[in-house]
């Protein structure tokens, strides 16, 4: 048997769906159709009456959400993509993130944002917001890259008493396979290095990590060996592993698909300068999609996000400083 | 129409009625003493931030609070005191809120309206206007998943509020979801400085009720009888299952957005229209006329009201104040996140 990672989407949440009575579903076509990438899919025949159509109303569905979870239950919010989640973004990151801190009752919803490219997808389906939720206290961002990982991870989004967003990467959906869904995992909030190296550090999340592995594949083969963290959730961020990859390898190349502004990148390599800056040998670097709308054609697509090449090409450089 | 309303209508009423009415009387005497002694001490420089108050407001609030019971959810907006007090808000909260003491439950984070006690149904709004409907409406989903069928929801808002891209999402959604919910739409003419003619431009908000798809209703908001009876009717339809009742009143701002506003901008010659008439000036005729109180028994009131206010003010003033050596500074519930935090 083979699981994809949006399978292990779904599989989360009819576990989660069975294992507690608290938990409902909410988001635009999410019901008897099963989602706009079946990532619901027979959830409503199963649990009829807990998988609710929304109609096209983002800051009313997580608004909604944000009521529910007040009287007690534990929400999850399908975005249809993550690009349409900024239509609620006074919800999140005014409403739920603060909701805690104003008051002392927790905001226990789990928001999915279906996110990154795939060809052809253009400025509007394809974007990757994890640095923009990021910035916001009282929010949990995670960046799953694995089939493992986006099953147990939501399975902990759905427990944790705030508001999760979770960032699912369209990219890996069904490109991941796996053999079975894990019993155990690393906790959500603890980094893994997925590849081991004493020549240097990347730091990746999501669909970067897979970028990123194959640029290490690449090195290898050049006799550079390349560390490589999965960051796996990004706020709060595991800075112990990765100061302590930095620490074995003295080089740290960050890895994101987001835009470069003050992004995910930006925080990893400025909380290393500012701690870690004596384990460094060169200056750290980064790599982000570019700085401009995400465009359609996949000529251009192909290159405004980052790939292994020109991952290898930055280490490469990295490396020989 | 609201002209006809000028000469207090002599009927013959029903005990309930009377009873209703003083009650919220009485909860829009103790709104109305409380924001005089709110506005006094943040000109004494007492409180920090913004006042807002509902002067000219109270009536409605006040009937609509008083609709409310116990299990129902109530998220009101920032002129609801009489509504708050009436949905069981302890004066002595209010003034350590507005003071920021470290006993409140807001801790000092939040400050003046922004306050609410969400465990017990009670909504803390946030500034941006329209978005707590949706959460109110949010809440109500999750009493039908709990085969909770008796409660209702009710928030307020104004008519700037009504412009909002979160006032049309949630109302709609809750007329998709057929929830009790009561949306009070306060017209108070202005939003901040922006007259009615250049917040929307259909003849009444009331009207789009019928685009929604909802019940509508309209009152004058400067006449409590006509509050209580619009406000019984629409929270009664609400929770006997006819859906979302949207109701719309009328009424004027008698105060500055803020204390800080003098309302300069405001036309003055609105104060001599119904429209202009304060509802406790209003209320309190009412009462006499119908032999419900006489000078004494008000004045007897509005010196219970006073005496209460001091005294909460006198017991929130030695609350201890927020202060950032007690402060955790951790914005998340769950433990872990928590703990890694307080450890660093």
């Amino acid at each position: 048997m083979t699981i994809t990672y949006l399978e292990a989407i779904r599989e989360a949440q009819e576990k989660a769906l069975r294992d507690d009575h608290r938990v409902y579903i909410y988001g635009q076509d999410v019901g008897a159709f099963g989602g706009a990438f079946k990532a619901t899919k027979n959830l409503a025949k199963e649990f009829p009456g807990r998988i609710l159509d929304a109609p096209i109303s983002e800051d009313a569905m997580v608004g909604s959400a944000i009521g529910a979870a007040i009287e007690g239950m534990r929400p999850i919010v399908e975005m249809q993509f993550a690009d349409f989640s900024v239509v609620a973004f006074n919800q999140i990151v005014n409403q739920a993130a603060t909701l805690y801190w104003r008051t002392q009752v927790a905001c226990p919803i789990t928001i999915r944002l279906p996110s990154g490219g795939n060809p052809g997808s253009g400025p509007f389906h394809s974007q990757c917001l994890e640095s923009l939720y990021s910035h916001f206290p009282g929010l949990v961002v995670m960046t799953p890259a694995t089939v493992e990982d986006a099953y147990t991870m939501l399975l902990e989004a759905v427990e944790i008493d705030d508001p999760v967003i979770f960032c699912e990467h369209k990219y890996l959906y069904n490109r991941l396979k796996s053999d079975a869904l894990p019993e155990t995992n690393l906790s959500y909030d603890t980094a893994r290095v997925v590849r081991f190296g004493r020549d240097l550090t990347i730091v990746a999340y999501s669909a970067m990590v897979h970028e990123a592995l194959a640029a290490a594949d690449q090195l290898h083969k050049e006799n550079i060996e390349v560390e490589v963290v999965d960051l796996r959730c990004v706020k709060p961020l595991d800075l112990k592993t990765v100061m302590g990859s930095v620490a074995r390898t003295a080089r740290l190349l960050c890895v994101g698909e987001s835009w470069p502004w003050g992004g995910v990148n930006a925080e990893v390599i400025a909380s290393v300068a500012t701690s870690g800056f004596h384990l460094l040998d060169a200056p750290p670097q980064r790599i982000n999609s570019k700085d401009t709308p995400i465009p359609f054609h996949p000529n251009l697509w192909g290159v405004h996000k980052p790939s292994s090449q020109v991952i290898a090409a930055a280490a490469r450089r990295l490396y020989e400083w | 129409m609201l002209d006809t309303l000028k000469q207090p209508k002599r009927e013959v009423v029903s005990p309930v009625a009377r009873e209703k009415y003083i009650d919220a009387f009485n909860w829009m005497l103790l709104a109305r003493t409380t924001e005089e002694k709110l506005a006094s001490l943040w000109r004494a420089g007492k409180i920090s931030g913004g006042v807002y108050l509902g002067k000219g407001q109270e009536a409605i609030s006040a009937a609509l609070g008083i609709m409310l019971k116990s299990g129902d959810i109530f998220g009101p907006l920032i002129r609801d005191q009489a509504g708050r007090l009436a949905f069981g808000e302890s004066l002595i909260d209010v003034f350590r809120v507005h003071f920021g003491s470290r006993t409140s439950l807001s801790r000092g984070r939040e400050g003046n309206v922004h306050r609410g006690n969400p465990r017990e149904g009670y909504q803390a709004m946030i500034s941006h206007l329209g978005s707590l409907i949706s959460v109110v409406a949010g809440a109500l989903v999750a009493r039908r998943f709990k085969g909770d069928i008796s409660a209702i929801g009710a928030t307020t808002i104004g008519d700037g509020g009504t412009s909002t891209g979160a006032f049309h999402e949630a109302i709609n959604l809750a007329a998709v979801e057929k929830l009790p919910l009561v949306v009070v739409v306060v017209n108070n003419q202005y939003a901040y400085s922006t007259p009615n003619s250049r917040q929307f431009a259909c003849k009444d908000l009331v009207d789009r009720a019928v685009g929604y798809g909802v019940e509508g209703h309209s009152l004058d908001g400067t006449d409590l009888r006509d509050c209580l009876e619009v406000l019984a009717k629409a929270t009664e339809r609400a929770r006997s299952g006819h859906g979302p009742q949207l109701v719309v009143g009328s009424c004027l701002r008698l105060t500055g957005h803020a204390e800080h506003d003098d309302a300069s901008y405001m036309d003055k010659s609105l104060l001599h229209t119904a429209l202009g008439r304060d509802c406790l000036k209003v209320a309190e005729t009412y009462l006499q006329e119908h032999h419900w109180a006489d000078e004494a028994l008000l004045e007897n009131w509005r010196k219970n009201a006073k005496q209460r206010v001091e005294d909460a003010v006198a017991d929130a003033q030695r609350d201890p104040l927020a202060d950032p050596d007690t402060e955790t500074w951790c914005p998340y519930a769950t433990p872990r996140i928590a703990e890694a935090l307080l450890v660093r």
